[in-house]
């Protein structure tokens, strides 16, 4: 109790409540002033003219990697045209276009300054969740409010009924609606990629002596979403190791917080799901990490920002200011050493509303694994926004794989409608800007395994596990 | 004299229950602290414990909260109730202030339509036949059963959650006013017509009066169904109210404030059927 009455410290005013004058404990007080001076110091970094050139770079870097999946063609049309024609030339066409320049003259109003935007309590959303605190979006002229959603159909629903503006998404979501797969059809965008690995699977502490895979015939598992990468990895990882996750397991939709609880009650072996729920199993002693996601497919792409194409479409400054904020945001969210003070931003009641110290070990990487060890993973969780279209293409091949999609599928075409890398090699051609155009689309290797998008059908047939 | 001493026997009683309760819950939660020292301890084992809440001097709360916790819970929630940081984080009344209004609106627009198309059928025994099968068929469906309907058609969160309310409480007014209405009795309806009155006024001045206690019992039944359908409702479309507040605490994995919404939910619940019971006394006539 004492640290409520302290009768008999000099050093501390004697209150019945907090010493600010509110009706708060000191422990709440701490924790509130710990964030607001965590903000402030990140809001500070933010406008050093260090994390400006930074970001500015982090941002050209990520159009020019759009541009140029490609190093060797980028080399090609670099030494071609030489550098000032190149960025003027990337400049004038990208519909987000040069950020830093756009940053500072504010060119073109924007079309609705009063944004909604959803998200779901988990450390994936991390980016599009900071920029709000630190004033990202306020910088760019928007006045957003972030607002949490209780699941992903309804963040489905809400971006079909236009109640939000755009929203943080699973990333193959935005590609079955625009499919019409489990609702209207109805197209949208992946802008960015919100984070990288970030998720685990997680078993109940009664299977750790029980790792292998292969012995998990029976099992229950948890999964947030069908439409997730959750979905496709844990299939994927099962069907590597020999069971057909459709007859040797269950997997079940559950919501996150849920699947901790479902652990707990020894309802499910254990769960494919986003952080911090994996790292909340272990705080709260029900469950330990088996496997993390990077170890599956080290730079998977996790959740999204998007939003609809008519959004776009309509307002194209906003969309492009909006852009900027969230890339902005993922610029800081990827430098190691703000990840600590983000912590302590987004861990209050109106964002994630979990335990500093969970999200701290999922950010930073050095985390308890449940097993009584400390792991030092630094890119457990990362934040690179890049929207590859060949990780769309992927996402469609396990769509296929397993029979949420049936008949052909034209890959590449929904993967260049829906993944959002920008316009610009078209308007290029049309400018007259010549280069030699290569695919778009970069090589992943997943498992072990290499993935080539230009030969989708062969990686889709190559599974001897697999309903197609 | 006789019922005041009853009256205080039975507050002597309850006291003793809650007592019985609180200390068997306290009982029943109050394990072995978490924590202790961190003598004979590695380095690395201080830190893991560091890392799972278990910072030596400090206790984590883990498990079922005991009493105490939900009382200080409580109070902080209690003290502050109307503060606003931002559309995710807002105090609890005004979260309740929310909760109490989609209710009230869904309510009244279930009053509106139920009260009328009561007395329409209990006026009318072939009308009472021909909405029999239906009333029967949408009456059992529950809440979250209408909910992904009305997001599809209605394309509005918070218009869904108020029709969920009107479509689940409409029933039970309803059917009540029905058999209020078709309960009246002969004699007076007989008078009615001997003395030729118009049927606005028969409506009005005979079977109103007559069908009001049966018509308020079937309003505070809905309103008791109202009240434990926002809940529901809430935590499937979140936003604001009382509801969400369940999820977003769900999503916390902290019992405390679970068990202090749920607390909270009762109270609510109780005081809303007050006013209904004091209602119904004021219409209630001794023949």
């Amino acid at each position: 109790m004492s640290e409520f009455f302290d009768p008999y410290n000099a050093d501390r005013p004697l209150m019945m409540k907090c010493s600010c004058g509110r009706d708060h404990s000191v422990a709440d007080h701490h924790a509130e002033v710990a964030a607001d001076s965590a903000a402030i110091e990140l809001r500070r970094r933010s406008e050093s003219a260090e994390f400006e050139a930074y970001s500015n770079e982090f941002i050209e870097a990520t159009l020019v990697k759009a541009l140029f999946p490609h190093d060797e063609e980028r080399r090609r049309f670099l030494r071609a045209v030489g550098k000032g024609t190149a960025m003027a030339a990337i400049a004038s066409v990208l519909p987000v276009a040069s950020m830093q320049a756009m940053a500072q003259e504010k060119q073109g109003a924007l079309e609705k300054t009063d944004l909604k935007i959803g998200f779901i309590p988990i450390t994936c959303a991390t980016p599009l969740i900071m920029a709000h605190p630190l004033g990202f979006y306020q910088k760019q002229g928007l006045n957003v409010s972030v607002t949490k959603t209780a699941g992903w159909a309804l963040v489905r629903d809400k971006m079909i009924n236009k109640e939000y503006d755009a929203s943080h998404f699973l990333s193959p979501m935005p590609l079955a609606i625009s499919m019409g797969l489990g609702s209207n059809a109805t197209p949208m965008n992946v802008a960015t990629i919100q984070n990288i690995n970030g998720q685990a699977i997680t078993l109940a502490l009664k299977h750790k002596d029980n790792r292998d895979p292969k012995n998990w015939k029976g099992f229950k598992f948890g999964i947030p979403f069908d439409y997730s990468m959750h979905n496709f990895l844990l299939r994927y990882y099962l069907a590597e190791n020999g069971l057909n996750p459709d007859t040797d397991v269950q997997l079940r939709v559950i919501p996150p917080a849920e699947m901790v609880a479902n652990l707990r009650a020894g309802n499910i072996d254990g769960f494919l799901g986003p952080d911090p729920f994996n790292q909340r199993a272990v705080f709260d002693e029900v469950g330990f990490i088996h496997v993390l996601t990077k170890d599956l497919w080290n730079g998977h792409p996790c959740c999204a920002f998007g939003t609809s194409t008519e959004f776009i479409q309509k307002n194209p400054n906003t969309f492009a200011a909006l852009y900027r904020a969230v890339l902005t945001a993922a610029a800081m969210a990827r430098q190691p050493k703000n990840r600590e003070l983000i912590a302590k931003v987004i861990a209050p009641s109106q964002y994630l509303n979990q335990p500093e110290a969970v999200l701290n070990q999922v950010l930073s990487g050095k985390f308890a694994d449940g097993l009584g060890k400390i792991q030092n993973v630094p890119d457990r969780a990362d934040f690179d926004p890049m929207p590859w279209q060949s990780m769309a293409v992927w996402m469609l091949t396990q769509m296929k794989r397993w029979g949420y999609v049936k008949g052909d599928v034209n890959y590449q075409q929904i993967a260049e409608k829906v993944f959002l890398i920008t316009d610009a090699r078209k308007h290029m051609k049309d400018l007259g800007i010549e280069f030699k155009a290569g695919p778009t689309y970069a090589k992943h290797t997943i498992m072990g395994k290499e993935f080539d998008p230009a030969k989708a059908d062969a990686y889709l047939k190559s599974f001897p596990i697999s309903k197609v | 004299m006789k019922t005041t001493s009853l009256n205080l026997r039975a507050a002597v009683v309850s006291l003793l229950i809650f007592a019985c309760f609180i200390g068997a819950w306290q009982l029943a939660t109050s394990g072995p602290s978490i924590g202790g020292s961190s003598a004979g301890m590695t380095a690395e084992e201080i830190e893991y414990a560091k890392m799972m809440g278990k910072d030596p001097g400090t206790e984590k709360s883990s498990g079922f909260p005991p009493p105490i916790e939900v009382a200080r819970a409580s109070w902080a929630h209690l003290s502050d109730p109307f503060y606003d940081k931002g559309p995710n984080d807002k105090g609890i009344g005004i979260q309740l202030a929310h909760s109490l209004g989609r209710v009230g609106l869904g309510f009244l627009l279930a009053m509106v339509v139920a009260l009328p198309m009561g007395f329409l059928i209990g006026m009318s025994p072939l009308m009472q036949k021909a909405f029999n099968p239906f009333v029967q068929v949408l009456k059992p469906i529950s809440p979250l059963a209408w909910m992904p309907l009305a997001l599809y058609t209605l394309k509005d969160s918070d218009v869904s959650g108020i029709f969920v309310i009107f479509i689940c409480s409409i029933w039970p007014m309803l059917i009540n006013t029905a058999f209020g209405v078709a309960g009246v009795k002969r004699e007076w309806l007989n008078v009615a017509s001997t003395l030729e009155v118009n049927p606005l006024r028969k409506a009005f001045q005979v079977i109103l009066p007559a069908a009001a206690p049966t018509i308020l019992t079937g309003m505070r039944i809905s309103m008791g169904i109202a009240w434990l359908v926002i809940v529901a409702a809430e935590m499937l479309v979140g936003g604001t109210g009382i509801g969400y507040f369940v999820w977003n605490e769900w999503n916390n994995l902290s019992l405390t404030n679970v068990i202090f919404a749920v607390l909270l939910i009762g109270v609510v619940g109780m005081l809303l059927d007050l006013v209904f019971a004091q209602l119904q006394k004021a219409v209630t006539y001794v023949e």
